[in-house]
C-alpha cells in the first residue's frame, strides 16, 4: 500500500484544488489508507445488511436492490465522511484535547458542584412528572413497563458492576426471583372464597403487592448471599462465568417446575398494587401514569441513598477493592464481606423491580428473564459509565428509548443494527461512559497513561 | 572464608518483650525454599532491620507475617500486649491489620485513582462500624465516623509531610511521596507493628534523610515497634538497633548493625551475590 503514500506527481493535478488535494493524499499514512478501506467495506456491508432481502426467485435479489446506483453513492459518502473526521480525529487529537482544557477545566468544576448537582436532580424529577402525562399511551408503557424498571435494575448492578467492580451476568435472576415472590404472595393461602392465586403453589398467607416488597428485597438478599458467599471467592471472569450459569439455571428452573411456578405458561393475574392502612387508601390500576409516579418516587429514593452510599466508609471501601484487592485487604477492608455487601444490595434492588414489573404486567414468565436481559442491563451500566449514578439513569433511559424510537424509523430487524452500531462507536471514542464517576474517569484516564490499576476486574499481580 | 557458626542461629535470644515472635517458619513454592525454619522476635518498641541479597526472602517474610502466604512449618504470634499471645498463621489478611500489623508494599500499591486523603480514610475507616444501612441514611454516627476519618487522616498526611498534597490523585504523586502516602495509610489503621518494605527503594537523598526521621517519630513519638526491610545499609545502621541477615531463605546472622558488619557469613553472602543491578547501596556492608 505504501505505493500510494507517495502518489506520482503526474496525478490530475487540472483542477483548481489539485495542489492541496495532492500535498492531503501525500500526507496519509498506511493505517490511513487500511482505515479508508475498513470504512468502504462496512458502508458496503451496512448498505447490504439493511437493503432488501433475495428470495427463491430472485437470488440475487440481495445484492443487486442493495447496491443500486443512488443508494450506493450515498453509503459510501457516508463511509468517506466517517473516514474523513476518524483521520482528523486521530491527526489533532492531541490539539484539540489542548484547546479544551480550559473548558473542561470550567466543566468538571461546573458538574463538580454540589449545588449544580442538586439543581440537576430535581430539574430531571420534575421532568420526570411533568412530561409523562403530554406524551402517547405508547411512551408511557415504554416509560413504565421497560424505562422505569430497567432504570432500577441498571443502577443496582451498577453497584455491583460499577462501585465494587464485580462482573455479574446473571443479574437478571434476582429481577425473576423479586417478581415470582410478588406473585407467590399475592396469592391465596386457599381457593375458597372464589380467590384465584397467580401461582399454583398457595403461600401462608395473602400480601398486598405494595407489601411484597420487603418480602421480595429479602427473598433476593438471601439469593444474592447464597450464590455470593461461594462465588465471590472467584476473581473476574471466573466469577462472570458462574453468575451466567446462575441466571440460565434460576430461568430454566422456573421454566420446568410446572406444579409450582406454571412454567413456561408464567404466573398471571397478579393483582395491582394498593394502599389501605387506616385513613390512607389507593389503589393502582390499569392507568399507566400512578405506576409511573411510583416508579419515580421509588427510583429517586434509591439513588440519592445510594449517592450516600457511594461517598461513604462502605464505597470508598468498594473504590480500594476495585484498585487493588491485595492493598485493600492489607489495609484492614474485609474484601469478601464487602463484595457480599455489593452483590446482595444489587439483588434487592433487582428484586424491587421485579415486583413492580409483576404487579404492573399482572404476568410473568420465564420469558422475561432470558440472558440478553442480564447482558443489556450490563451495556446500559456501561454505556452510562459504570460507577456512575446519573449515568445508569440516562444509559438506561437513552438505550431504550432509541430502539423504540427506531421501531417508526427503520426496518424492526435492523433495529439492533443501529443499537450495536452505536455502541462500538461509543466504547471507541467515549470509554468511560456518557456520564462517567470521577473515580472511574481517573482510573480509565491512569490506565490510558500506562499507570494501570483500572482493569478492576483483573487479578492483582501474583508477586508481591 | 569462614563457614558460619554450627549453632542454629536466631533472632529471638535477648528478646524478653516481643511484639512478634516467628518461630521455624519454612515457606516452599515449588522447588524454591523461600524462607527455611526462619526464627526472629520484635522486641516491643524496637526498629529491627532484615537485610539481605535479591531473593534471600525478606518480602516472603512480611508476606507470611502479613497473612498472604502461609507458611508450611513454624508458628508466627503476635503480642499485642506483654503476655497475650496471638498466632497468625492461617489469618486472614484483613484480620491481622485489624489486630495490629500493617505494612507498605515493595512495588508502591496505593489507590491510584483516589486521592491522598482517601486513600488515608480508607486506613481509619477499617476500625469504624458504620455498615451500609448507616451509610446510606446517613446516620448521625456516620456523619461522627466521617469527620473523625476526615480529621485523623488530615493529622496522618501532616505527619507524613503531605498535608499539602491531600487533595491530589495518588497517582499524581512523586515516587518519595507515593512511599510516604503509603506509610500514612498504613499507620491510619492504628498498628502496634509496622512492617517497611523497603521505603527508600527509588527516593533521592533528600527524601531518604526525611524518610530516617520519619521512621524514627514513627517509633518514638507514636510508639510503634518497626520491622524494616531496607537494602539502603546507611539508612540500617542509621535507625535499627539490631539487624537479622537472610540469605537463601535462611538466617544467618542477627545482632547489632555493629556486629553484623563483621560477620563474616554476611560478607560472603553480599560478595557472592554481587548484583550489578544494585549499585553500590547494596554492596557489602563495611
Ligand atoms: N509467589 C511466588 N511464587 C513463586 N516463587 C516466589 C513467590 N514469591 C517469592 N518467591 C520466591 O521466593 C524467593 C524469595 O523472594 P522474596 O521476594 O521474598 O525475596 P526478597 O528478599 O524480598 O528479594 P528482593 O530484595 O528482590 O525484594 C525468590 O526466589 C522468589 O522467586
Ligand atoms: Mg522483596
Amino acid at each position: 500500500m505504501s505505493e500510494f503514500a507517495n502518489p506520482p506527481a503526474s496525478g490530475d493535478g487540472d483542477s483548481g484544488f489539485g495542489p492541496s488535494v495532492r500535498r492531503i493524499v501525500a500526507s496519509l499514512t498506511d493505517s490511513d489508507w487500511r482505515r479508508l478501506g475498513g470504512c468502504m467495506f462496512a458502508a458496503v456491508l451496512v448498505a447490504l445488511m439493511t437493503g432488501t432481502s433475495g428470495n427463491a426467485q430472485h437470488l440475487t435479489a440481495g445484492v443487486t436492490g442493495s447496491l443500486f446506483r443512488p443508494r450506493i453513492v450515498f453509503f459510501l459518502l457516508i463511509g468517506l465522511a466517517l473516514w474523513a473526521v476518524m483521520t482528523a480525529w486521530t491527526r489533532y487529537r492531541d490539539d484539540i484535547r489542548d484547546g479544551l482544557a480550559p473548558a473542561r477545566k470550567v466543566q468538571a468544576e461546573v458538574t463538580g458542584n454540589r449545588w449544580v448537582q442538586y439543581g440537576g436532580f430535581v430539574a430531571v424529577l420534575l421532568l420526570a412528572i411533568l412530561i409523562p402525562p403530554q406524551l402517547s399511551v405508547f411512551w408511557q408503557q415504554v416509560l413504565v413497563s421497560q424505562i422505569g424498571v430497567f432504570v432500577l435494575l441498571t443502577i443496582g448492578l451498577n453497584v455491583v458492576v460499577g462501585f465494587a467492580g464485580l462482573l455479574d451476568l446473571g443479574y437478571i435472576a434476582f429481577y425473576a426471583i423479586g417478581a415470582y415472590t410478588a406473585a407467590y404472595f399475592t396469592g391465596y393461602p386457599d381457593n375458597k372464597r372464589g380467590h384465584i392465586s397467580p401461582l399454583p403453589v398457595h403461600p401462608p398467607f395473602h400480601v398486598n403487592p405494595f407489601f411484597v416488597f420487603p418480602l421480595a428485597v429479602i427473598a433476593c438478599l438471601i439469593a444474592g448471599l447464597l450464590l455470593g458467599a461461594p462465588t465471590l471467592r472467584l476473581r473476574g471472569d471466573y466469577l462472570a462465568i458462574v453468575t451466567l450459569g446462575f441466571g440460565e439455571i434460576v430461568r430454566i428452573v422456573i421454566n420446568n417446575s410446572e406444579s409450582v411456578t406454571n412454567g413456561p405458561r408464567g404466573a398471571f393475574g397478579i393483582p395491582h398494587f394498593s394502599i389501605d392502612v387506616w385513613k390512607l387508601k389507593y389503589h393502582w390500576t390499569l392507568d399507566l401514569m400512578p405506576y409511573w409516579y411510583l416508579l419515580v418516587a421509588i427510583i429517586a429514593i434509591v439513588f440519592v441513598l445510594f449517592r450516600q452510599l457511594e461517598n461513604s466508609r462502605v464505597g470508598r471501601a468498594w473504590t480500594a477493592i476495585r484498585e487493588d484487592e491485595v492493598a485493600a485487604a492489607a489495609t484492614g477492608i474485609p474484601t469478601l464481606k464487602y463484595k457480599l455487601m455489593a452483590f446482595a444490595i444489587g439483588a434487592s434492588t433487582s428484586g424491587l423491580a421485579g415486583v413492580i414489573f409483576a404487579s404492573e404486567v399482572g404476568f410473568v414468565a420465564p420469558d422475561n428473564f432470558v440472558l440478553i436481559n442480564s447482558l443489556l442491563v450490563l451495556v446500559y451500566v456501561i454505556f452510562g459509565g459504570m460507577g456512575s449514578l446519573p449515568g445508569a439513569v440516562a444509559g438506561a433511559s437513552f438505550l431504550i428509548w432509541l430502539p423504540n424510537k427506531l421501531r417508526d424509523l427503520v426496518a424492526p430487524q435492523d433495529r439492533f443494527i443501529y443499537f450495536g452500531a452505536l455502541l462500538v462507536v461509543m466504547m471507541i471514542f467515549r470509554p468511560q461512559g456518557v456520564f462517567p464517576s470521577r473515580r472511574r474517569a481517573r482510573e480509565i484516564g491512569l490506565a490510558e497513561a500506562g499507570s494501570g490499576g483500572a482493569d478492576a476486574m483483573a487479578a492483582p499481580g501474583g508477586a508481591l | 572464608m569462614t563457614a558460619p557458626p554450627v549453632e542454629e542461629i536466631d533472632a529471638v535470644s535477648g528478646v524478653d518483650d516481643p511484639v512478634v515472635q516467628v518461630s521455624h517458619l519454612t515457606l516452599r513454592f515449588g522447588g524454591v525454599t523461600s524462607l527455611s525454619d526462619v526464627s526472629l522476635a520484635v522486641a516491643r518498641g524496637e526498629i529491627l532491620a532484615v537485610i539481605g541479597p535479591n531473593g534471600a526472602g525478606k518480602t516472603s517474610l512480611f508476606n507470611c507475617l502479613t497473612g498472604v502466604y502461609v507458611g508450611e512449618k513454624g508458628t508466627i504470634s503476635f503480642l499485642p500486649r506483654p503476655g497475650e499471645q496471638v498466632p497468625l498463621a492461617g489469618r486472614k489478611p484483613h484480620r491481622i491489620t485489624q489486630l495490629g500489623l500493617a505494612r507498605t508494599f515493595q512495588n508502591i500499591r496505593l489507590f491510584n485513582a483516589l486521592t491522598a486523603i482517601e486513600n488515608v480514610k480508607i486506613g481509619v475507616e477499617s476500625r469504624q462500624r458504620t455498615g451500609p444501612i448507616g451509610a446510606m441514611l446517613r446516620l448521625p454516627r456516620t456523619r461522627r465516623e466521617d469527620r473523625a476519618s476526615d480529621a485523623r487522616a488530615s493529622e496522618l498526611l501532616e505527619f507524613v509531610g503531605l498535608r499539602a498534597q491531600a487533595n491530589r490523585l495518588a497517582a499524581a504523586l512523586s515516587y518519595g511521596e507515593q512511599r510516604r502516602l503509603e506509610i500514612a495509610r498504613a499507620l491510619a489503621t492504628q498498628p502496634a507493628l509496622l512492617l517497611l518494605d523497603e521505603p527508600a527503594a527509588g527516593t533521592n537523598p533528600a527524601e531518604k534523610a526525611d524518610l530516617e526521621r520519619l521512621i524514627r517519630r514513627i517509633n518514638t513519638e507514636m510508639g510503634l515497634s518497626v520491622l524494616l526491610i531496607e537494602h539502603d545499609m546507611r539508612l540500617v545502621m542509621s535507625v535499627a538497633a539490631r539487624v537479622a541477615v537472610l540469605n537463601f531463605g535462611k538466617l544467618i546472622a542477627a545482632g547489632t548493625p555493629a556486629e553484623v558488619q563483621r560477620n563474616p557469613a554476611v560478607i560472603e553472602a553480599y560478595l557472592g551475590a554481587a548484583d550489578p543491578e544494585e549499585g553500590e547501596s547494596d554492596a557489602a556492608p563495611g
